[in-house]
């Protein structure tokens, strides 16, 4: 690409942004969802099931490392949704029509995406905090842990971004991407792995979300890194590389149809 | 010619969208794809605005090739689809200035387009309001006016006026003859006759993914049977006797007898009645209408 184009490319790309994040800030309804709902969620499992658990800590320090990768679940559904809503409106054949380069339109969703999804973890952070959580970590570790979960959420964005391109509908987009709901649930995010059964605990200790939030918690309230942290760079790494290909390539194939 | 396309051809599956469609448009004119649901109106745009690929054919847009420089197409281009593409969540004016951006007008050349077009369709009053709040209409128009922001050379309205009501269709058609006044060359798809009638320098019918005919809105009513004179008698007995002094078809109780068109024609048929002392009930001058050539030649 010559200079003149990586330029207008990046005129392109903040445009379409601008346009993304206006939008999301308008979307009153997925805002809400994205922002409220994981507070209710840190809410019912610190003060509802959290009693019950025993995780040999306190339980909203191991819970909220959790319940923020689940917030970020839910914000790149969200995404999934949006992005399909826009490819099935008219506005998309509109913007394919324009000279400008073909990942402009999903980088400004994806960043709009990485927008919310910063802010509602912030939010689920400050309000962790007004619950008791008491992470231990010093600035370098906070620093390490929002890296890593920019990292995820960024590529879980683009994992997103693919899914909506290929959805047949929003409906069927919001279908697609239920087991980035669904997989926190069976990762260490709210019980040890060792607490259930054994033909579950290895889907449990290797599926990508488990080393994110054992990262996380290392670097938040102590507790053993071992190889966690270099597991969780590498998922998140090879998922970001996956899914950038996959919805780029996802979006071309579409506009020769 | 600013708009060429030769042997397009499209399926989708088993079905045969396009089968084989050649196109060319002059620069500054307006050609009319004319054509029922179905017809392949909306592929052949879409492999013109390169959003769809052609499974066989060629087509350049001022001499850009659709499928080798689809950038380049796109700079001279704008297409107004079906549905309207406007952001519902955006103002008119963010719509306007974000389409003017991504045609990388500078800044201020957008907003000084936005303004002049925002004025142009009447919606300087509705700028600041979110587009869900505007009627049918105003989208259209709003729709229209992003795609006008850069200028463009070559138009594509599909189904411009589909769903609007007379007085916004209406003023669609006004703004339409305004672009064809500046010289912008206009390529529109319509289900309405009329509209195709009075819009365009020249038809084509599309059916069943070909071309049925094409030309001037005269030229194919031309084709499809000339005008005629009707001559309604109140008796059979004239009609026959009628018949047999002037060349013509014979439908109940009229006489249907091709004509020129012209006064001294009409004055030479009804020197001969009166020569021979007929008095025909009722005398009318029939064009056939584009709706007689869609019907015979869709049939």
């Amino acid at each position: 690409m010559s200079h003149q184009g990586v330029v207008a490319a990046c005129s392109d790309a903040v445009t379409m942004i601008d346009r993304s994040v206006r939008l999301a800030r308008r979307n009153v309804d997925t805002l809400f969802v994205s922002l409220l709902l994981p507070l209710l969620m840190m809410a019912l499992f610190v003060y509802v099931f959290g009693g019950a658990i025993n995780t040999g800590t306190e339980y909203v320090n191991y819970v909220v490392p959790g319940i923020l990768l689940l917030t970020t679940g839910y914000g790149a559904s969200s995404t999934a949704m949006v992005v399909a809503d826009d490819m099935h409106s008219g506005m998309i054949d509109r913007l394919r029509s324009l000279p400008i380069h073909s990942l402009a339109v999903l980088t400004g969703h994806v960043v709009a995406s990485v927008a919310r999804n910063a802010t509602s973890t912030a939010i689920v952070i400050l309000a962790s905090l007004a619950m008791g959580f008491r992470p231990e970590g010093g600035a370098v570790d906070w620093l390490a842990a929002i890296g890593l979960l920019l990292l995820y959420v960024v590529a879980l964005s683009w994992l997103a971004a693919g899914l909506g391109v290929i959805a047949k509908s929003v409906e069927s987009a919001s279908t697609l991407s239920f087991f980035m709901l669904f997989l926190p649930y069976l990762s260490s995010a709210f019980v040890q792995p060792e607490s259930m059964p054994s033909w579950l605990r290895p889907i449990s200790e290797h599926q990508p979300i488990t080393p994110v939030i054992e990262t996380v918690r290392s670097l938040l309230i102590g507790t053993p890194m071992e190889s966690n942290g270099r597991v969780a760079l590498a998922w998140c790494c090879g998922l970001l590389l996956f899914s950038v290909v996959l919805a780029t390539s996802l979006y071309r194939r579409r506009s020769n149809r | 010619m600013i708009v060429e396309a030769t042997g397009l051809r499209k399926s989708y599956g088993a079905t045969e969208v396009l089968t084989g469609v050649d196109l060319s448009v002059a620069e500054g004119s307006v050609l009319a794809l004319l054509g029922p649901n179905g017809a392949g109106k909306t592929t052949t745009v879409r492999i013109l605005t390169t959003l769809t690929r052609p499974d066989s054919g060629t087509a350049t847009i001022a001499g850009y090739d659709v499928l080798r420089e689809p950038a380049q197409v796109r700079g001279v281009i704008s297409l107004t689809g079906q549905y309207a593409a406007v952001d519902e969540n955006q103002t008119g004016r963010e719509n306007l200035v974000m389409v003017g951006r991504l045609m990388h007008l500078g800044r201020r050349t957008a907003q000084r387009r936005t303004g002049e077009l925002l004025e142009q369709f009447g919606l300087t009053d509705a700028m600041d309001r979110r587009v869900k709040t505007y009627s049918g209409g105003m989208r259209r128009k709003l729709d229209l006016a992003m795609s006008l922001i850069a200028r463009p050379r070559v138009i594509f309205l599909d189904e411009p006026t589909t769903g609007l009501d007379p007085a916004s269709r209406s003023a669609m058609w006004d703004a339409i003859v305004e672009l064809v006044r500046d010289g912008t060359t206009i390529l529109l798809t319509t289900q309405y006759l009329e509209e195709a009638d009075r819009l365009a320098d020249r038809i084509v019918l599309l059916d069943r993914g070909r071309i049925v005919a094409s030309g001037t809105a005269d030229a194919l009513k031309t084709q499809i049977g000339g005008e005629r004179i009707e001559l309604r008698f109140t008796d059979e007995v004239q009609l026959l006797k009628a018949a047999g002094v002037l060349s013509g078809v014979v439908d109940q109780l009229v006489l249907n007898v091709p004509s020129d068109g012209t006064a001294a024609h009409l004055h030479q048929v009804l020197d001969v009645l009166r020569d021979n002392g007929l008095t025909p009930e009722r005398v009318s001058s029939h064009r056939p209408t584009l709706d007689d050539v869609f019907l015979a030649l869709t049939a």
